[in-house]
């Protein structure tokens, strides 16, 4: 297993949508098979940093982005990067569930068809069902409408239809702020295991969640003109308990944000 | 508008509770040593007893502790404040038992003639006791630097005692027949001294409060 070494690396990195900086100044180094938790108040740019690995800001008209994300040494922002190719190499989910509305089979292999795997796809989604902790409970259902499944089952599915395209890091968008406590709790044991072989970035309101499941914690605020920075960044059991910055102390203390 | 309110509130009830405890085994310490003075054994019973409402705060405070965590889930300093308050008041409790163990001392010695007229004894538990407000002073301002302080005074306590332990030392040289109360007396000295070392662990608390470190200060010699 790689460890300590840097998966994606986030250079000087600048994003605007428009005339509006977003984020100023942004450079961490997001390790291999390590959860990296990004926390902040609402509106400091977490989402937007968040779509920066995987470049799914540039679907947003009038985005620009300046500085460099590596991944694996390469940047992924250079002009002969085909942005596709990274969306599988870098898979995302979402805050809201967002099945299909085709059958469980289908969610999951929607991306191996679209990328032409048509050989042993059953195995194909059987085993991606599997490390999303979901087969055990969709076996039976596997043609009926993904619909029907519970949120939390649903988001597990998200997540087994992103894995289904063998990517190496999963950048997840507040994935359990539409869950109960249970699918929540079901989730981050999923992360937990999933670690083992992919890298996971996850931005999160839920700062106990930061602490509970991640390795790595980046806190990040607005400064005035609103553009999100990062304050701070390190080992989650560090940033916690003991933080550097007095901006992250103060917000993860509860004392304002 | 301050926020957390409600943790705030019940952080200032706990850090009351510790200066009320705190407060009760300072006095334990100083009348344990009225007690030896005056061989006064009712006092030294009263000290005994009383040393259960001392556990009974403690647990009180614990289970406040307990309570704040599971309820407020506290970050940062203000979890650190938490634990650093539940060792602290370990801390105390165990204060309060060499009181305890000062007070058997008195009931052992029961009417026997005093040796000598206690000076350096009671000068330990003052200086024992007056670190121990300090310390708790020094908690509740968060005050790290006074803490550290404090925490040197300690040599003071460990000089105190190998004074004791040099003068009657030569008192059961010179006298075998003085050999029980001189050792009674260097047991009640040497349950001050212990004290005395629990106020420095208190203030190592109020260190780590303050910087996130934990690390030992002013090493006793005892």
């Amino acid at each position: 297993m790689e460890s300590n070494t840097t998966c994606l690396e986030v250079k000087q990195l600048e994003l605007w949508y428009g005339n509006f900086q977003a984020l100023r100044d942004i450079s961490m180094a997001v390790p291999h098979n390590r959860i990296t938790a990004i926390i902040g108040p609402s509106g400091c740019g977490k989402s937007s940093l968040l779509r920066c690995f995987n470049r799914m800001n540039d679907l947003i008209p009038g985005a620009r982005v300046k500085g460099e994300v590596l991944f694996d040494g390469r940047n992924i922002y250079a002009a002969d990067v085909d942005p596709t190719e990274v969306r599988y190499r870098i898979g995302m989910v979402f805050q809201k569930p967002n099945p299909f509305p085709k059958s469980v089979f289908e969610n999951v292999a929607f991306g191996p068809r679209v990328n032409g795997i048509t050989d042993n796809l059953a195995e194909v989604v059987e085993h991606a069902l599997h490390r999303a902790a979901l087969w055990d409970e969709v076996k039976d259902r596997l043609h009926k409408s993904a619909m029907e499944l519970s949120g939390g089952q649903q988001q597990r599915l998200c997540i087994a239809r992103a894995l289904a395209l063998e990517p190496e890091v999963i950048l997840m968008d507040e994935p359990c702020s539409a869950l109960d406590p249970v699918a929540t709790l079901k989730i981050e044991d999923l992360m937990r295991n999933l670690a083992e072989e992919y890298t996971i970035i996850i931005v999160t309101h839920n700062m106990q969640q930061a602490a509970r499941v991640s390795d790595m914690a980046a806190f990040m605020m607005m400064e005035e003109d609103r553009a999100g920075v990062l304050v701070e960044h390190g080992p989650t059991s560090q940033l916690f308990t003991n933080p550097k910055d007095k901006r992250t102390e103060d917000y993860i203390t509860g004392r304002f944000g | 508008m301050e926020m957390r309110t409600t943790f705030h509130k019940k952080l200032r009830e706990i850090q009351d509770d510790i200066l009320a405890v705190g407060s009760m085994v300072g006095k334990a310490i100083l009348r344990s040593i009225e007690a030896l003075k005056n061989r006064d054994l009712e006092l030294a019973r009263q000290i005994i007893a009383d040393d259960q409402k001392i556990n009974g705060k403690r647990f009180e405070i614990e289970e406040k502790c307990i309570e704040l965590i599971a309820t407020q889930q506290p970050m940062a300093s203000d979890l650190r404040i938490i634990i650093a308050i539940l060792n602290i008041t370990t801390e105390i409790e165990r204060i309060g038992d060499y009181a305890v163990g000062i007070a058997r001392i008195v009931i052992m010695i029961g009417d026997e003639p005093p040796l000598k007229p206690l000076i350096d004894i009671p000068r330990m538990a003052e200086q024992t006791v007056d670190m121990l407000h300090h310390s708790l002073d020094a908690l509740i301002k968060r005050d790290a630097e006074a803490a550290k302080k404090i925490a040197t005074e300690d040599d003071l306590i460990d000089h105190l005692y190998d004074q004791v332990f040099r003068e009657l030392l030569t008192f059961m040289a010179e006298d075998p027949k003085t050999i029980t109360r001189a050792t009674r007396l260097m047991w009640t000295a040497h349950n001050l001294e212990r004290a005395a070392d629990r106020v420095t662990n208190i203030c190592e608390r109020v260190v780590f409060i303050v910087t996130g470190k934990m690390e030992e200060i002013g090493a006793s010699k005892y």
